[in-house]
């Protein structure tokens, strides 16, 4: 997803485990804090194995352009965009491009389902999502970060969202796809679900995958999307204990 | 629901805020108790990314900039054919503030990355000339500025951030005129920092570090950029007027205040 593959493709398993020692279910190290900026309405920061995210939400706000609003419902609008230092690999451009301009979409459109928008007509909101560092995963990252600040920007939500990437590299189901496994698998699958109902609200595929191993990834990704719904809900919750005010690092 | 644009809301405030200053400077007071040459509490988190040679979070109060250092491969600048060359750039991410749109570069972020490489290139920290690869070809330092939180005084957070992230910077191993990634010769050799302090004025006073209320008061905004002894950078941006007697205690004050920044780092 990252940067382009290096010539050599690395063995991805050895001795049942993943390159980074991790079993095939079990995810990255995941951070998440609620309200780390001053400025947004709600904000949110996750670090996500070598993922860094920055998130922050603006609105319900006028919308602009003025011709865009909608009588019945808020706008949601998502930027995603990736910076010019996040990958090993030499200096990037910064400001949106193909790539991240698909992504705020589907990111975008997920969020638009569970945002009660129709409590804000003819105003937007807006979902800025900055990649800082980035290892693979990075919209699953981003939508972890953006569900946890909407929730903080205090926007009513009808069930909160999470997601995983789940996939194929050497034969074998992986959760939560580091950044060789991303590259060299044989199969990549974002997949973020609204927590109560599990209905899918942004899936995205590539690779080459049997309808029963399709199956397997998607009860997979369900277990995956609820440990970092865990984690979501308890940022949510340190972020309104007073006693326990937290400055920010990175 | 009272729906204000960004425009009019800072109109307001600007007008209420400019009020409010000036009656608590009145009293001998800061919106926030501070002294009027104080800084707010400064914090500076080192090699905070992986992914870039250098790396630094910078904090002043609620402001915060982060900047990532990236080497690359460049063809020389025709005139100085065997220097490496630098560049700063600053981005205002949208989220660091209701003000901040996405789109291109605006007048202030292009200011901001301008003042910060000035102060750079003139305390020649940077040895541009070790930067050489072969004909043709030089190494570049990318030192971008990212912008997250606007809590006021984003100059001297972003020189700060960028002093900060060159001092944490490896240079990268080149074989046969290539870098290699990952693999470093050692540190980036930096003979100093160059940071800056920036002072606003309102009626006849200046103050050091403005919050974002007393920026949004400001008539205009002095920068001062210095290294040990050295004043290396100014700026006056904003429409008041400053005399010199205003320009040079501050000068002095900047001087002063800037090793005490340095020390930080």
């Amino acid at each position: 997803m990252v940067g382009s593959p290096a010539p050599d493709k690395p063995v991805l398993f050895q001795d049942g485990k993943r390159l980074d020692g991790r079993a095939l279910d079990e995810l990255r190290p995941l951070k998440i804090v609620a309200g780390v900026l001053k400025e947004a309405d709600g904000s949110a920061y996750v670090e996500w194995g070598g993922n860094k995210v920055i998130c922050g939400v603006y609105g319900p706000r006028e919308c602009i352009p003025k011709h865009d609003a909608n009588p019945y419902k808020a706008l949601m609008k998502c930027r995603y965009t990736m910076s010019p230092f996040a990958s090993l690999e030499e200096h990037g451009r910064s400001g949106p491009n193909r790539r991240s301009t698909e992504i705020s979409k589907v990111i975008k459109e997920a969020y638009d389902s569970v945002v009660m928008t129709g409590e804000y007509p003819k105003t937007q909101i807006d979902i800025y999502v900055d990649v800082l560092q980035a290892e693979g995963g990075t919209r699953i990252a981003a939508i972890a970060a953006a569900t946890v600040a909407l929730a903080s920007a205090g926007l009513p939500m009808k069930d909160m969202i999470s997601g995983v990437a789940v996939g194929k590299a050497d034969g074998q189901l992986v959760v939560d796809l580091g950044k060789a496994e991303d590259n060299f698998g044989e199969s990549d699958m974002p997949i973020a679900f609204k927590h109560r109902s599990k209905e899918i609200v942004l899936m995205q595929m590539d690779g080459k995958l049997t309808p029963e191993e399709l199956s397997a990834n998607i009860d997979a990704a369900i277990e995956g999307a609820e440990k970092v719904y865990a984690l979501q809900a308890e940022a949510l919750r340190k972020s309104y204990d007073v006693t326990e005010k937290q400055e920010f690092r990175m | 629901m009272i729906l204000m644009g960004e425009e009019m809301r800072e109109m307001v405030l600007q007008e209420v805020q400019r009020e409010m200053l000036i009656n608590m400077l009145a009293q001998g007071k800061r919106m926030d108790e501070r002294e009027k040459y104080g800084y707010r509490k400064v914090n500076v988190q080192k090699g905070v990314l992986t992914t870039a040679e250098g790396s630094a979070l910078a904090q002043i109060g609620d402001s915060k900039v982060l900047c990532g250092v990236k080497f690359g491969e460049m063809t020389p600048f025709a005139d100085r054919p065997t220097e490496g060359v630098f560049m700063v750039m600053a981005e205002f991410l949208p989220l660091a503030s209701p003000v901040f749109e996405p789109g291109p570069p605006s007048p202030e972020s292009i200011e901001l990355a301008r003042v910060v490489d000035r102060g750079i290139r003139s305390a020649e920290v940077i040895d541009t000339k070790s930067m050489f690869i072969t004909e043709g070809k030089v190494l570049a330092i990318f030192i971008d500025l990212y912008v997250m939180d606007h809590g006021g005084n984003l100059t001297d957070t972003a020189a700060l951030a960028a002093a900060a992230a060159l001092s944490d910077t490896k240079v990268p191993k080149v074989v046969d005129n290539k870098i290699v990634r990952g693999d470093y010769v050692g540190p980036l050799n930096l003979p100093d920092k160059p940071l800056t302090c920036t002072f606003i004025k309102v009626g006849d006073h200046l103050l050091l570090d403005p919050l974002r209320e007393e920026e949004r008061a400001a008539e205009c905004q002095l920068t001062v950029g210095t290294v040990d002894g050295y004043v290396v950078c100014m700026q006056k941006s904003g429409t008041g007027s400053l005399k010199k007697s205003e320009v040079m205690e501050r000068v002095d004050v900047a001087l002063k205040k800037g090793n005490e920044l340095r020390d930080l780092i």
